[in-house]
């Protein structure tokens, strides 16, 4: 049990000391069963809150994170000291307004700044969990926040948002728990992770694996951090959250810092630099294995295939509103996987809204200041709002 | 609940005179959804709407109103059939691709289908074509020809030559004048007669599938 004392073990894996916010942990007898056949036990949920709960309870709102987020959605990353990853969204007077709503945003276990993840503890054995931490799915993460919210008395979310991952767990909320959910916004999401996808997620999973450092995955056992492997993992991730035209905007062929090719290796253009600059920040906040479990459980999610291969039937019955969102230039869940949604909303006969936003930055449309977007989000809440009667 | 009829566009007030109390509705090309949110407080309607133009879906959202952004002649195939008590095309049959696509998924979504579109058969319409020798211009159709949303244009006796096509039957045929004013000159149309044909601005249908 020495190691429980060093620092290197405690959580988050990249400052040990950061405040996680708030976080709950579930003993024994809340175990966990994971759609991989393991039970998670004991485990938590780190998580935070902005705005304050009513007496009715009725006025929470759930933000769901994508791939690299975490629950600092609209506070200071406490590793980075950056702004939370949707601080344009949620805050007073947002779209989600705080002054208005009661916002939980929870650590997807699998994570890494306080859930349960690879980088923590496994209590059996006092050592860090590595690849010994059981294979997670969207669904396991959406059944986590369930019970983060069970205990935290709240029956009903008034609405559940988010991009990405993030659009896959509210799908994954709707369909698993229609009479908790009232409204549901998915954005920029898709009801199943396409072959090109996991394609992209299995070239970052490589480069982390390829990393001498990954250690087989036990790199914190010895010492060692694969950021290299890491970084080049989210630079090629990171290609895939923008469009062609956004990066010939930005950066076109402009040399980074020089006059004329460097006739060499070196990062030559703004891109590479940019690129370079993307994945060494990355490192700084994020945990290898876990990119290589959350990546696994985008990969795993097909919504329809637990509903007999008929997405409609996953939303049967529904009372739930939906609201899906998606961006002309992203490519990655492109509007027609999300229409794909609407359409099997539609053939259930459920309440639902879709908008197609016109921009050139890409899936990171969602994470951006997007007035379109945000216009929308907040006159759909505000009527779902006023439908039930929050003030 | 006659100060909200009035405020509804006229044309729009007339359509919902033609759908019962707490029916389904799917309402193509929906506008800011003016006419889905009067139906649902005064018909207790459990609406849905396509729009094609993103600001009016905005503000249908902001009603409170579930329509998708979305294409009539691209996005009707992708409904189920039969699921909707009414489906409403008003005033937008003549700007799609193709129109007699369009109708037979109307046809095939709704148990009934209320069409509204321009009479181009109207006399003034004539009259201007034989007087001036160029595309007629009028109040309801106010644009040049090169540029115009309205690709598909029609006579009242076209339409119904379309339904005879399609295989299915007219329950109801309104005869309008004073288009884009005043729709409330609604008066029905007998079977066979010619005269709405020449003396209409427009007209709504209200169509069953099948004979």
């Amino acid at each position: 049990m020495a190691e429980l004392a060093n620092p290197r073990f405690l959580r988050p894996l990249s400052a040990p000391d950061a405040d996680i916010g708030q976080a709950v942990a579930f003993g024994p007898e809340r175990a966990l069963a994971l759609d991989g056949g393991r039970t998670l036990s004991p485990f938590t949920v780190a998580y935070m809150t902005y705005g304050a709960l009513n007496a009715a309870k009725s006025n929470v709102v759930l933000v769901c994170h994508a791939l690299t987020g975490d629950q600092f959605a609209a506070s200071a990353h406490p590793v980075t000291g950056k702004p939370g990853w949707w601080q344009t969204m949620v805050g007073p007077g947002k779209p989600i307004d705080t002054d208005r709503f009661f916002v939980i945003s929870a650590n997807v276990i699998g994570g890494c700044m306080g859930s349960s993840g690879p980088a923590e503890i496994d209590p059996a054995t006092g050592k860090p969990y590595g690849l010994g931490f059981p294979l997670v799915t969207v669904r396991d993460m959406v059944r986590a926040q369930a019970m983060l919210l069970d205990a935290l008395g709240i029956d009903e979310v008034l609405c559940v948002l988010g991009g990405s991952m993030g659009g896959m767990q509210v799908l994954q909320w709707a369909a698993s728990y229609p009479e908790r959910v009232v409204s549901a916004v998915p954005i920029a999401c898709a009801a199943r992770h396409s072959a090109q996808n996991i394609a992209f997620h299995e070239v970052g999973r490589q480069a982390i694996m390829a990393d001498p450092d990954w250690q087989g995955g036990a790199y914190q056992l010895a010492g060692t951090r694969p950021a290299k492997g890491l970084a080049v993992a989210r630079m090629a991730a990171h290609i895939t959250y923008l469009s062609e035209a956004a990066l010939q905007r930005k950066f076109g062929r402009n040399l980074q810092n020089r006059e004329d090719f460097s006739f060499a290796f070196r990062p030559d253009f703004q891109i590479e630099s940019y690129l370079h600059h993307q994945g060494m920040s990355f490192v700084e906040r994020f945990d290898a294995n876990s990119y290589l479990y959350i990546t696994r459980a985008m990969d795993y999610f097909d919504l329809a295939a637990d509903y007999g291969g008929v997405l409609a039937n996953a939303f049967l019955n529904s009372k739930t509103r939906f609201l899906i969102v998606s961006f002309t230039s992203d490519w990655l869940f492109p509007t027609v996987e999300n229409k794909r949604i609407a359409h099997a909303l539609n053939a259930a006969a459920a309440k639902v809204s879709f908008v197609e936003i016109e921009t050139d930055r890409g899936h990171d449309a969602f994470l951006l200041d997007e007035p379109e977007m945000f216009a929308t989000i907040r006159g759909f809440l505000n009527a779902v709002a006023v439908s039930r009667g929050v003030a | 609940m006659k100060a909200d009829l009035t405020a509804l566009r006229p044309d729009l007030a007339a359509i919902a005179g033609m759908i019962p109390k707490g029916a389904s509705v799917l309402d193509v090309g929906c506008g800011d959804g003016a006419l889905l949110e009067y139906l649902a407080r005064e018909s207790g309607v459990d609406g849905r709407g396509v729009e094609l133009s993103q600001s009016n879906v905005n503000a249908c959202v902001a009603r409170g109103l579930a329509v998708v952004q979305g294409d009539a002649d691209t996005d009707l195939a992708d409904y189920p059939s039969q699921v909707f008590d009414v489906v409403i095309l008003s005033q937008t049959i003549q700007a799609t691709r193709k129109p007699s696509a369009v109708l037979s998924n109307l046809l095939r979504i709704g148990r009934g289908t209320i069409v509204s579109f321009p009479n181009f058969g109207h006399w003034r319409v004539r009259l201007a074509l034989l007087v001036n020798g160029t595309m007629p211009r009028t109040k309801a159709l106010d644009y040049v020809w090169y540029d115009t949303p309205n690709i598909h244009l029609c006579t009242i006796a076209d339409f119904r030559a379309l339904v005879r096509e399609q295989g299915a039957s007219i329950e109801r045929a309104l005869a309008v004048d004073g288009l884009g004013q005043d729709w409330s000159q609604t008066r029905a149309m007998r079977p066979g007669a010619w005269g709405p044909n020449l003396f209409a601005e427009g007209a709504i249908f209200l169509l069953r599938p099948g004979r």
